[in-house]
């Protein structure tokens, strides 16, 4: 090969690297073989607890739904996973139709007339949506409702942050009652470009949203609706039934693994006349010139690739194979199965709801109806008590309202399918010996 | 049933026309079957909050299997194909990667477990921003960005950080070489800034005359990709880093192109303030049919401070936490901390090679890159003629001009051959562009098989262009009408 080359040395390529910098040594441990790093790798991931494990009552944007096996090998098939963008068509269309049977499915979900092929995370949705409602009201101000999860909040505020875009939150707060928040719609004015709504809210309460479209469009602006919880869609009424003009959600509970924190899908749909401002990847039908179905990559000139500078957005690689994980795991379940999904998560939530609020010193602050996940007023502090019920083999609550005020001692707790009424009745023992905690 | 013929040719299933899910759907198929319910029935949502309908597939699970393993025979893949798509690093996804990353305490841990119950992958995390760090010569590094672009984004709103802290707020302008992909402008406008294009010069390299020439006070920095997206490394890159500093200005690296350097010279070095990493295209995770992807932050002392949070530390006492208190943050990009079941692969991969398993791969990269060069610069022009690094460029212009047969004709010609096209028509200053990337993977009888299929090629576009011109005829589908995909935008199922 060298001598094809015209060289007698490989390090003859690098001339053009100054030879000052050339070789530097590079501090790492020595290489491993394949029986070695499956050894190494098996002893990291032992030194976790995984979900499998322990019971686990976390939700706070992912949850642990079971999955049926045949999405994993469907995900493993090496043609769709060693497979790159659909750059050509005619060799992908196993991409492209999935791609389209998961914009499809995501438009039925989510109730909007056009879907993409996925953004990064659900929270990275919201930050896209709240650009995209920029662009087309040429508005900058944001409305938040403070029961957003505060991550996607931060991730709106990042991506957002070179625009100096006013950000106004709702108040949230806990009252002797309850949880209580201020209306978004008086933080809407003349310059507000988006609201954003979570629903089911981060602390699991399924809000009625009915007048809040038409309220905000009269104000000229767009309404966002968000989803955390993407199993909740298999009962509840879909962000287009209540009127958004841009939807998005976090596909992770639609049989993806929680591995961690990702990689999952960000869903992102919106209504048909805003096509041309929606990021991402976009399957669309065609046909050969012998008549052939076909599907190829379309409205490319949104996009990085083609628009530079003007895209709208500068998203290139997207989440196709986990788009591929959740289209299987929708074809699996079908109506049938996502609704039991859905209604099995409820029951065992509200069972556990009702068993730990007759526990002393608790009380569920979140308002009914919830949907598989509760905020509770605890008697000691959040921090203290999940650690307490480390100790007894349970994984339970959230970190990310430790810190905020008037929320210090709650525990925020989710159910779904897989938690069996003993692991609750196991959970709300653990919780009573709390109480009986010094503190 | 109306057709009960068999198929004309045997076809095999991945050329039939394969049914949408919709299409599949029968009434009353069974769903995947739960438990029975083992608490008291509720029935507290209704009315005015639940849906009406529900229309999703109906589908037995073994016809789910049928259909997604016929919509797999309908792609190319690198485990079934050549596929040197240039700028891609579409190399060997090794199976012990997968293997790592379906363990359970890899693939089932909740983000938000309290920290003392995911030690080991905290310090799976811990380690490989210090391993992405090492390779590279920067000295800290933030693993949430979900790929590339949000890198980019990242590397741009800390730059922006940076300079706002400093006060001084006039900086505006972001260079770009012509070369560059898309995401360097798309991500300097979603960071606030606008570009300016700096042309190449005549041998493939930033023109360093026509970058001084926009060096101001107004410069936010330069983004830069090295190796270039030509596969050139800049041959004068300290004084291209070392201008852009001379006027307050940073350098971002765009890592698309790390395959090419490992061990070979660390970016930092060079003048480099941050990069990004492809952990998907550098360190062997799969692609994903177009994701997921990682794509960490490196950077030096003086952008660490802006890194987004959390950031994985370890105390004194040995053990792993997500460091949240980070004043100067850029903030978040992702709802949790990163795709950490790529990150697990692509630390298993680093792992796996060590310091000196990088440099040959690395070495082997570029010449299987050189050798193709070689075999090919006599049939299709070089782009620009010196030796390359992991990939290079051809242009089918002489093909063009002398036969209007054009680089798309030549790619689906490729793909009768079973063999992925290259990158095509990228770079955009390449006219008829033809980026190849064979990787490190890739046995010299492969290399020498693509070699004589472009020979081929270019043998039918003098004496046959029509076959060219009329490929690909051996795959599921023809040419698929694009124009109308666009106008008349079909995007989902009715």
């Amino acid at each position: 090969m060298l001598r094809t080359i015209g060289v007698e040395r490989v390090e003859q390529l690098f001339e053009d690297v100054p030879p000052d910098t050339r070789y530097p040594s590079l501090e790492l441990p020595p290489a491993l073989t394949e029986l070695e790093a499956s050894r190494h790798l098996a002893q990291l991931a032992d030194q976790n607890v995984s979900v499998t494990d322990w019971p686990c009552f976390i939700g706070g944007g992912a949850y642990n739904h079971y999955s049926p096996s045949a999405v994993g090998h469907i995900m493993g098939q090496p043609q769709f996973y060693t497979a790159y963008t659909p750059y050509q068509p005619e060799v992908s269309q196993g991409t492209l139709q999935a791609s389209f049977e998961f914009q499809s499915l995501v438009c039925e979900l989510l109730g909007m007339g056009v879907a993409n092929d996925s953004v990064y995370d659900g929270a990275s949705a919201v930050g896209e949506a709240v650009l995209m409602a920029q662009r087309l009201t040429r508005r900058e101000r944001v409305v938040l409702a403070g029961s957003v999860h505060p991550h996607w909040r931060e991730v709106v505020q990042t991506y957002v942050a070179a625009r100096e875009v006013d950000i106004a939150t709702s108040r949230v707060s806990i009252e002797e009652d309850g949880l209580r928040e201020q209306r978004v719609l008086e933080l809407v004015d003349d310059n507000t470009a988006a609201v954003v709504v979570q629903q089911p809210d981060v602390f699991g309460h399924v809000r009625d949203l009915n007048g809040l479209a038409d309220a905000v469009h009269e104000r000229g602006a767009l309404l966002i609706v968000a989803v955390a919880e993407a199993t909740s869609l298999g009962v509840l009424k879909s962000p287009g039934d209540w009127g958004a003009d841009v939807a998005t959600a976090e596909g992770q509970s639609l049989g993806l693994p929680l591995q961690f924190g990702g990689p999952w899908a960000g869903l992102m749909a919106c209504k048909p006349e805003y096509v041309r401002q929606l990021p991402g990847r976009i399957s669309g039908q065609t046909a050969d010139h012998e008549g052939r179905r076909g599907f190829v990559l379309t409205l490319q000139a949104r996009e990085q690739h083609i628009r530079r500078e003007k895209a709208t957005s500068n998203i290139c690689t997207s989440q196709t194979l986990l788009a591929i994980g959740i289209t299987a795991y929708l074809s699996l379940m079908g109506p049938t199965g996502l609704r039991e999904v859905a209604r099995q998560s409820h029951a065992k939530a509200t069972y556990a709801a009702e068993r730990i609020g007759a526990l002393p010193g608790f009380a569920v602050l979140t308002p009914r109806p919830f949907y598989n996940e509760f905020l509770v007023r605890t008697p000691v502090p959040t921090f203290e008590l999940r650690h307490r019920l480390v100790e007894r083999h349970i994984l339970a609550g959230v970190p990310f309202l430790s810190g905020v005020e008037g929320f210090e001692r709650t525990l925020l707790v989710a159910f779904t399918e897989q938690n069996t009424s003993s692991e609750i009745d196991g959970l709300v023992d653990a919780l009573a010996e709390a109480s009986r905690w010094p503190h | 049933m109306a057709t009960l013929t068999p198929p004309p040719s045997a076809l095999s299933p991945g050329l039939q026309a394969e049914p949408l899910l919709s299409e599949l759907s029968r009434p009353g198929a069974p769903g995947h079957q739960l438990p029975a319910l083992d608490v008291p029935e509720v029935d507290d949502l209704s009315g005015q909050l639940v849906r009406s309908e529900l229309c999703l597939p109906e589908v037995g699970e073994l016809d789910v299997i049928r259909h997604f393993t016929h919509l797999a025979q309908r792609n190319f893949s690198i485990d079934s194909v050549f596929y040197p798509l240039g700028s891609c690093t579409m190399k060997y996804n090794p199976r012990v990667n997968e293997d790592v990353a379906r363990l359970a305490g890899i693939a089932h841990v909740h983000p938000l477990q309290p920290d003392e119950t995911a030690q080991g992958a905290l310090r799976i995390m811990f380690e490989l921003q210090n391993l992405l760090a090492a390779i590279t010569g920067f000295s800290a590094a933030t693993l949430q960005p979900a790929a590339g672009a949000q890198g980019e984004l990242a590397g741009m709103l800390m730059m922006r950080a940076y300079h706002l802290d400093r006060g001084d707020t006039q900086r505006r302008k972001v260079l770009v070489p012509d070369s560059a992909h898309g995401t360097n402008p798309a991500t300097a406008a979603m960071a606030g800034f606008h570009t300016v294009s700096i042309p190449s010069d005549r041998s493939g390299n930033i023109d360093l005359d026509r970058l001084t020439a926009e060096l101001d006070e107004t410069v936010v920095g330069l983004m830069l990709t090295n190796p270039n997206t030509l596969g050139l490394f800049e041959r004068q890159l300290r004084e291209v880093t070392a201008a852009v500093h001379s006027v307050g200005g940073l350098v971002y690296g765009d890592g698309a192109n790390l395959n090419a350097i490992l061990g070979v010279v660390k970016p930092a070095e060079m003048g480099f303030d941050c990069l990004h990493i492809n952990v998907h295209k550098t360190f062997s995770t799969p692609h994903g049919s177009g994701g997921p992807g990682a794509g960490p932050v490196v950077v030096n002392d003086v952008l660490a401070p802006f890194l987004p949070a959390p950031v994985v530390v370890q105390d004194a006492d040995g053990t792993f936490r997500l460091d949240f208190d980070r004043p100067k943050s850029i903030g978040r990009l992702k709802g949790f901390q990163g795709h950490f079941g790529i990150l697990a692969r692509g630390y298993t991969y680093i792992r796996m090679h060590g310091a000196e398993g990088l440099r040959t791969l690395s070495e082997t990269a570029v010449l299987n890159a050189n050798y193709l060069r070689a075999l090919l610069e006599d049939i299709f022009d070089l782009a620009y003629d010196r030796s390359c690094m992991h990939e290079f460029v051809l242009t089918a212009r002489r093909q063009k001009a002398s036969n209007g047969v054009r680089t798309l004709d030549i790619a689906k010609r490729l793909l009768d051959f079973g063999i992925h096209p290259p990158t095509i028509y990228f770079p955009l200053i390449v006219d008829e562009a033809i980026m190849v990337e064979p990787t490190e993977s890739e046995s010299r009888a492969t290399l020498d098989h693509f070699a004589a299929v472009m020979r081929r090629i270019a043998r039918e576009c003098e004496d046959s262009p029509d076959v060219v011109r009329d490929a690909p005829r051996h795959q599921a589908v023809r040419r698929l009408d694009e124009v109308s995909a666009a106008r008349k935008p079909v995007l989902r199922w009715t």
